[in-house]
């Protein structure tokens, strides 16, 4: 087992954890009050004030804050502290309207910082290891968060940023990477892209470790990753608004521990908004305890999991979210029908006959929703008869029916058919208007 | 040990300009097709030949990002007359050989057609249709033809 980059509080009893929060969420509020005209005029709506809020339960007095609240008061309307003591900026793209900024003063930085140095200690990294960068460095939070979290834990950072898939491969095996950090889908096309190299991951670099997030995965990918190239793959969490990617989960593999010092979560059930039981899925909301340019106060992120209470095997005591099962809003309607697209990949990455990459593409015929899942059939999966081939159609269609409980169309397609994706993929191409 | 002829089957997608990529990538390989079928199933296909030089062609094809596999075949010398069908096929049935598909071919070297067969038992195929009389070719008689 890894050590602790900070044994003190990452070890901290519950109670004592609880009081911790309970006090910096006291400060949150009446800070948040004192600086920004924005939350004085939520509490008022809401009809709370600051000397409300006296316990950890008292937070679901608070109101909500949502991705909204971000584009409406564009560019800084959210922020507690003049643009003077602000740091750094990073802007989110603005797919479904505005983009967003979030600022961080020196502290935000160096909180960012140790969340991730905390996170990367508990995978077993340190001084010795040598981290690849392949997010997106710039107005993205993946590539300097990374960055600055390996360098607190004194690793040695190559800084690559996306693309150059080639010459990512060389400088791995001539600077002796031990660890990347990307999206999953672009390790994928990295190991296909080894592969045509003639260069194993497994025998022919000294990577070891790779963290993967800014985008859903599943337990079956990590398990291909895993046996395709001998790495152990990682989880990492954490999106702009909040900083951008701060929590993995820990050698332990049960879970993405949320330090609770920095962050009080709440999982809520998406329509009511009732606190859901521990174990139960809901949708994330975070309030941020110790972030001062932007903090946020019971924000709601949008995406789906399940949080556990009960300290890890290793040893922490800091609450757990489980592998991250969707996004509210990239939940797919189908036929009335909520379908997830990590649905869909679970099921498909557990078909061997199946490649790694995969899109889902919904049309409507007449009054009819029609989705079809296109896979790249790859050769360990290639009989030559036409009989064996359409019976694995069958199987991936009946396997999908199974867990979504609709209908899909599945089309077969060569290798390399399916677009790759440097950065976030593309999985869902919905053509319907409606 | 006879060394089997090996066909080479591809996967392709059913839609314009795929067999020219399988043509072109072979032919910039000099490799030479003896013969070739399509069996289709609706936007998928199999494209199953016969090569002068299979291992090569194997080599490219998945070079070039096809899904491709090597399936040993027998080709047999069948007589051009009435009946020469009959006699292969029966030989078969007649031993409980199962075949899963067949194609033919004819070169101008050869006087006789050339069938292209997959079978479930290769081996017992071999020595039924040899019983027979019947001439099974060799890897490199099907590579010189």
């Amino acid at each position: 087992m890894s050590g602790y980059w900070d044994p003190h509080i990452e070890r901290m009893p519950p109670e004592e954890l609880r009081t911790l929060q309970e006090d910096r969420l006291k400060s949150l509020v009446r800070y948040v009050y004192d600086h920004s005209a924005f939350y004085r005029q939520r509490f008022k709506e809401a009809g709370v004030e600051p000397g409300d809020i006296k316990t950890l339960d008292d937070v679901t007095k608070l109101p909500f804050t949502k991705k909204v609240d971000l584009r409406d008061t564009y560019p800084t309307g959210m922020f507690c502290l003049p643009r003077s003591s602000v740091v750094r900026y990073h802007v989110s793209s603005g797919t479904t309207g505005k983009p967003t900024v979030v600022g961080y003063n020196k502290g935000d930085i160096d909180t960012w910082a140790e969340s991730l140095a905390r996170a990367l200690t508990s995978i077993g990294l340190g001084r010795s290891d040598v981290m690849q960068v392949s997010y997106g460095y710039g107005l993205f939070t993946g590539g300097l968060g990374l960055h600055y979290g390996a360098e607190r834990i004194g690793a040695a950072v190559i800084p690559v940023g996306v693309g150059s898939t080639e010459r990512q491969i060389i400088l791995m095996q001539d600077l002796d990477t031990t660890a990347i950090a990307c999206t999953p889908s672009y390790f994928l096309h990295l190991i296909e892209v080894a592969d045509k190299m003639g260069v194993s991951i497994r025998d022919d670099t000294q990577l070891k470790v790779g963290i993967f997030g800014a985008e859903p995965w599943s337990l079956e990918t990590r398990k291909r990753i895993e046996s395709a190239t001998g790495i152990k793959a990682y989880d990492i969490y954490g999106t702009s608004e909040i900083s951008g990617p701060l929590f993995t989960d820990c050698s332990c593999k049960n879970g993405i521990h949320v330090w609770g010092d920095m962050f009080l979560t709440e999982v809520l059930d998406p329509k009511t908004g009732e606190t859901v039981e521990d174990g139960e899925r809901g949708e994330l909301v975070f309030t941020t305890l110790n972030k001062f340019a932007m903090p946020l106060i019971r924000y709601r992120i949008g995406d789906l999991s399940i949080m556990e209470t009960e300290p890890c095997e290793c040893g922490r005591t800091h609450p757990r979210i489980m592998r991250i099962l969707g996004r509210t809003d990239d939940m797919l309607i189908i036929r009335g029908i909520n379908v997830f697209p990590s649905q869909v990949e679970s099921v498909l990455m557990g078909i061997p006959a199946v490649g790694d990459h995969w899109q889902i593409i919904v049309d409507r015929d007449g009054p009819l929703d029609v989705m079809t899942v296109r896979v790249e059939l790859v050769e360990a999966g290639f009989s030559d008869k036409i009989r064996d081939l359409l019976s694995l159609k069958k199987k991936v269609s009946k396997e999908l029916k199974g867990v979504l409980n609709i209908a899909a169309n599945v089309d077969l397609v060569e290798p390399g058919t399916i677009p790759r994706s440097e950065g976030k993929a593309k999985r869902v191409i919905d053509n319907r208007n409606i | 040990m006879v060394a089997e002829l090996k066909q080479i089957s591809l996967f392709v997608e059913n839609k314009p300009g795929r067999m020219a990529k399988v043509s072109k990538t072979l032919s910039d390989a000099g490799v030479n097709i003896r013969a070739m079928t399509i069996a289709e199933a609706g936007d998928f296909g199999v494209i199953r030949m016969v090569v002068d030089n299979s291992e090569k062609g194997y080599q490219v094809l998945r070079d070039s990002g096809f899904t491709v596999s090597m399936t040993d075949v027998l080709a047999v010398e069948m007589k051009d007359a009435p009946g020469g069908l009959y006699e292969i096929v029966n030989a078969l049935g007649d031993n409980d050989i199962n075949v899963d598909y067949a194609y033919a071919f004819v070169t101008a070297k050869a006087e006789k057609a050339m069938l292209i067969l997959r079978v479930d038992d290769i081996g017992k195929a071999r020595k039924a249709l040899i019983s027979k009389d019947v001439k099974v070719a060799s890897k490199e008689e099907i590579q010189r033809l």
